[in-house]
Order: structure tokens, then C-alpha cells, then sequence
């Protein structure tokens, strides 16, 4: 792995990992596995571009992301806790309406980003190099969300989702009204999700209604890669392990493209199996360890 | 002794590959695995082949993922190569940012192809001059001689059909062209829209009794389940035309097409004057020069049509089996 691919994967985990933050909270935390996120994630993305385009300022077009992102998940939400529809059947529904959202929101499917005002330029004009702004800007805003997630969490609403989660009976019994608790929950996750997709098409110089296929596949995978390898006992642990989790996901793709041993080069077509096999490799070395010591 | 011969051997081996032409590294980031696009590597590949050049590739393939195609983007900016080659736009796009935020002394040439709108992409500003390290080969269908095709066939057609994928830029991109011209000649086009490749059946069925001809322009959802769309056209007497030859052997009656493996060819000529020396923001966007004309007269009398004598004459290639 070079240098620059290193970086790059680095750079990537950080932005993915506010989505994988978002996928933790609806799916650990709410126990509600999500789908929607294959769509708010570009819907964040197209806002973002579209905002930008127009001439806003690109972090204000992150606020409207932000807000874009959180209807999309009330929409799941309220769909599942007040119509009474599955929760995976209402995130799918989202999802695939999604997709049609974004391209009249884009009137399109792609918004190019080359070459306007994106949220790297301030950096860029601070003296930080091309190169490195993505990093400094995506690891601050991963880590902020982090640490605005852990300190909401210890709120008394924060609380309250928590409860909604694990035993939504008890929580009733409190006077808790669970719907708002999910609500509220699957919002700010799909929120987090398309803040990523915004700052992702500004870093990858595009919003294009695709990218947000396989999102939550990543970000399930980042989840449990970072509980396996990091551990999950509090929630601040969590967190961090969800973030760094998102990082190891892309240092494995990173790893799978500069592939070389020997003369054997694998086909550019084994990207996906070489990835798969080594996040399993990385999931049951810990178990492996473990397993040798108690011997 | 047997070291000593070994290693002359060896020795042998090394001064000849120095006696040899210069080797060129590129590193080519592609969209997905998909027919044409891999005709449009192979094309390239074959140029380079084709005259001596000697090049050793590190190809990647992003596998329909946009965050991997950045990811590729990062990762051939550390390969160090001589030229960077992008096929199709999203990977294009990834390459063009990536380079953009590289440190100068990490940028090198770069080469699209395969990409319908480069101006609209945001690659280039200025199709004649693109200006900067960027260049490539658009693959921008030319649909008023597709048009003139599908009017030989039948000169009365009034109402034509149109499949693509709305999440397609060059689908949506050739629409909007496609519409402008046939507001002129009284034709109104009907869209057969699917988004996945799943629904081509489904996109192919609503639109019998509504057209008289069914247009696919090069979008890869329908191409990819282009077998579904023929077997409605073959069942309702629907005749269905195509934008790139490759479909008509599976079915499609015709297409004045398109064919990606020159269009890499092309590609590697480009390719060829960069290695060599030449500036690329001084090389105009090209677009596809050859084009050809398929016929499968097999499918047309399934369909329901008969080609007519003058484009049998000057077919470039006629399927009757």
C-alpha cells in the first residue's frame, strides 16, 4: 500500500464514519435495522451539490443536508411507528423513493463538483495542503459527531432513545412516548448519514445518484469490524470503535487494489472477495488470539 | 560453473530488456465490469500493442462503487505512473479530484474515455482546449444518423420509444438531444424508464400498443438486460433498434453503432501522443470518428420488419442466424 493510499483510505474512513455512526445508532442502539440510508446518503450529496452550485456557502449547504437527511429518516420512522409498516419494509420504501427524489433534486442523475467552492477551500487558503485538507477536515467532523453523539446519549432524551432500544416496555411504563423516541432516532442517524454523503461527493468531486449503493453494507460491516476488533463495553468505546472500524473497512479495500504477490497479480474483478476475505480475516483474528491464550 | 552460466544468463536477460523500448506504466481506473466498457480496455490495450509500445498496466476496477472509484483515485496518484487512464464518468470524475488536491510534483497526464458529456461532467470547461494535465474520448452518440437509420427502416414512424435508466447522465444527456430533433419532424418520443435491470421486462411491456419503434441508446441498465426487452419485441411484434452493435447480435434489429473496442482504440492513439511528449491540455476531446452499421436479419422477421435493400448494401456486418 503506497502512501497516498493509505492516506486516501484514511481520509475515507473518516468521512464514511459519521454514516457508520448513524448506522450504529438505528441499528445497535434503536435495534432498528435501516435500509433508508442507501438513498439519504446521496440525498445528502445532492443537496449539498445542488446548494453549492446554486451559490451558497458550502458549509451552510451542509446544514440543509443535515435537515434533508433527518425528514428522510422521520419519514422511515413515522412510517414504520404510525402506519404499523415493518421497519425494514418502511426503510426500503424510503430508500427506492429516494432515488427518484435525488434525481429531480439534482435534475439529473450527476452534479459535478470540479472546480467550484467546496468546504476545503478556508483550509486550503490556512496554508494546509491540498492533499491533507480532506483528512484534517473529515477526522475533525468525525470526531466532533462522536463526541456530540456521546454527550446526547447522556441527556436525559439521549436516555430515553437508549431505553427505546432496549426495552421498549419498561421505557412506556416511565411515560415515554416510544414513537417520538424512534422517530427522533432514526432521523438524527439518517442525518449523520447524509452530512457523510455531502462532504463524500465534495471530496470525490461529484453527487451521482448511485453512490449510495452499498452504503449499508459498509456501514454494517464498519460497525461490526469496530465492535469486534475494539470492543463495545460503553458507548463512548463504542463509538470510537464504530469510527475506527470505518477506517479499517477502507484500509482493507486499500490493501485489496495495491495487491501484489509475486508475479500473481489477482484480476481488478476480485476487488470485492479479496475485501470480503480480509474483513473476515480481521474479524476472527481477535476470537483466534483469544483462543491461544486461554491455552 | 553452473552459477557462472546462470548468471550470464541473468546478465543476458537484463541487457536485453535494456536494449528494448522504454516501458510505460498507466493506471486505469474503470467504472464496473460491463461488455462495452471492457471492449473499451481492450481496444486500448490493443493500440498499444498494435504499435509497440511497451506498457505495463495497474488496472482497477471500482465494481459499480463510487466510494471505491475514489478510493482508486488516491490510490494510482501513489502508483506514480506515466498516464492515468479513467473509463466512464464517475470514475473520471474521482480521477479529476483527486489529481486536483494532489501535491504537483503527484500529477500526471490524465486520459477519460468513454464519457458521454466531459463539459457537463465538469472534466473540461472548453471541448477544443481543455486546458491543464486533462483530455480524453467522449462517446457522445451521434443520434441524428441513428435517427436517419431508424426512418430508412420506417419512414413512418410517429411515436418512438425510449429506454433508459433516469440515473444515467448519458441516457438523460442523449433524451434531451433526441427530443430537440424530433420536435422538428413531428415524432413524439415515449419514455420506457427502468431503473433497474430487473424492470426492462416490465419498462419493455408498457410501451406496446404506444410506439411504433423502440430506440436503446447506450445505457448500461437496459444493455445489461437487454435480453428481456427483445423477447417482448419479438412476442408483440415490437421493433426494437439499439445504439451500439454489440446488441445487435443479441437481438437488437439494427444498431448504426457504436463500437467501444474502436472507441479504446482511438483511445490508445491519444494515449500514444501523450507518452510521446505532447501537452494533453493542448489535445481537443475527441469524439468517436468510425462508425458501423449491424443488421440482424434474423430478429427483424421476429419483429416483424423487413431491412430495407439500401442498408443491407452497406452493412458492415449482417447476423441472419
Amino acid at each position: 500500500m503506497t502512501f497516498y493510499a493509505a492516506l486516501g483510505a484514511v481520509e475515507q474512513g473518516f468521512a464514511y464514519g459519521i454514516m457508520v455512526i448513524g448506522v450504529y445508532l438505528t441499528f445497535r442502539i434503536l435495534d432498528f435495522p435501516d435500509l433508508t440510508v442507501d438513498g439519504s446518503l446521496p440525498l445528502g450529496a445532492s443537496v449539498s451539490a445542488v446548494a453549492i452550485t446554486n451559490g451558497i456557502d458550502p458549509y451552510l449547504s451542509l446544514i440543509f443536508a443535515i435537515i434533508a437527511g433527518f425528514i428522510a429518516g422521520a419519514v422511515t420512522a413515522i412510517l414504520n411507528t404510525k402506519f404499523k409498516i415493518l421497519h425494514l419494509l418502511a426503510s426500503i420504501l424510503t430508500m427506492i423513493a429516494l432515488y427518484s427524489v435525488n434525481i429531480r433534486i439534482m435534475n439529473g442523475p450527476n452534479v459535478a463538483l470540479l472546480g467550484v467552492e467546496t468546504v476545503f477551500d478556508p483550509l486550503i487558503t490556512m496554508g494546509i495542503p491540498p492533499h491533507l485538507a480532506g483528512l484534517v477536515l473529515f477526522s475533525i467532523f468525525a470526531i466532533l459527531v462522536a463526541i456530540l453523539m456521546i454527550w446526547f446519549l447522556h441527556t436525559e432524551l439521549g436516555q430515553a432513545v437508549l431505553a427505546t432500544g432496549d426495552n421498549a416496555q419498561m421505557i412506556t411504563s416511565q411515560g415515554v412516548n416510544t414513537h417520538t423516541m424512534i422517530i427522533l432516532g432514526v432521523g438524527f442517524s439518517n442525518a449523520l448519514v447524509a452530512l457523510s454523503g455531502a462532504l463524500v461527493a465534495q471530496n470525490q468531486g461529484a453527487s451521482d445518484v448511485g453512490m449510495g449503493i452499498g452504503t449499508i453494507v459498509a456501514g454494517l460491516a464498519s460497525v461490526i469490524i469496530g465492535e469486534t476488533v475494539f470492543g463495545c463495553r460503553t458507548v463512548f468505546r463504542a463509538f470510537i470503535a464504530a469510527l475506527l472500524g470505518s477506517i479499517l473497512y477502507r484500509l482493507a479495500i486499500a490493501l485489496a487494489l495495491g495487491m501484489e504477490l509475486g508475479n500473481f497479480r489477482f484480476n481488478p474483478s476480485d476487488l470485492n472477495l479479496i475485501t470480503a476475505i480480509l474483513v473476515i480475516i480481521a474479524l476472527i483474528t481477535p476470537n483466534i488470539k483469544k483462543r491461544l491464550i486461554q491455552r | 560453473m553452473k552459477k557462472i552460466i546462470l548468471s550470464l544468463i541473468i546478465l543476458g536477460l537484463f541487457s536485453f530488456q535494456g536494449l528494448m523500448a522504454e516501458t510505460y506504466q498507466i493506471s486505469v481506473n474503470q467504472f464496473v465490469e460491463h461488455p462495452a466498457l471492457d471492449a473499451v480496455l481492450q481496444g486500448f490495450k490493443d493500440y498499444m500493442k498494435d504499435n509497440q509500445i511497451q506498457v505495463k498496466y495497474k488496472v482497477h476496477n471500482a465494481q459499480a462503487n463510487m466510494g471505491t472509484a475514489t478510493q482508486i483515485g488516491q490510490q494510482i496518484l501513489g502508483e506514480e505512473s506515466d498516464l492515468i487512464m479513467a473509463i466512464a464518468t464517475p470514475s473520471a470524475q474521482a480521477c479529476a479530484r483527486a489529481l486536483e488536491k494532489a501535491p504537483m510534483d503527484l500529477r500526471r497526464p490524465f486520459l477519460f474515455t468513454a464519457v458521454t458529456d466531459p463539459v457537463a461532467a465538469g472534466l473540461v470547461t472548453n471541448l477544443k482546449k481543455p486546458g491543464g494535465y486533462i483530455t480524453g474520448v467522449s462517446d457522445l452518440m451521434p443520434i441524428e444518423k441513428h435517427l436517419k437509420m431508424l426512418l430508412t427502416f420506417n419512414p413512418n414512424i410517429e411515436r418512438l420509444g425510449f429506454m433508459y435508466n433516469p440515473g444515467e447522465t448519458n441516457s438523460t444527456v442523449l433524451l434531451k438531444t433526441l427530443k430537440k430533433l424530433t420536435a422538428r419532424m413531428g415524432i413524439k418520443v415515449i419514455d420506457g424508464t427502468a431503473t433497474k435491470t430487473s424492470e426492462v421486462y416490465q419498462a419493455a411491456k408498457s410501451l406496446i400498443g404506444k410506439v411504433d419503434a423502440v430506440f436503446i441508446p447506450t445505457d448500461n441498465t437496459i444493455i445489461s438486460g437487454l435480453e428481456s426487452a427483445i423477447k417482448v419485441g419479438t412476442q408483440f411484434k415490437l421493433p426494437i433498434f439499439a445504439g451500439d452493435v454489440d446488441s445487435v447480435k443479441r437481438g437488437a434489429i439494427a444498431a448504426m453503432g457504436f463500437n467501444y473496442y474502436k472507441h479504446g482504440y482511438q483511445t490508445g492513439a491519444m494515449a500514444k501522443k501523450i507518452l510521446l511528449g505532447a501537452n494533453p491540455g493542448q489535445i481537443p476531446v475527441e469524439f468517436q470518428k468510425e462508425l458501423e452499421l449491424h443488421i440482424n436479419t434474423k430478429y427483424a422477421k421476429l419483429m416483424g420488419v423487413t431491412p430495407p435493400k439500401s442498408l443491407l448494401k452497406i452493412a458492415d456486418k449482417i447476423y441472419s442466424k
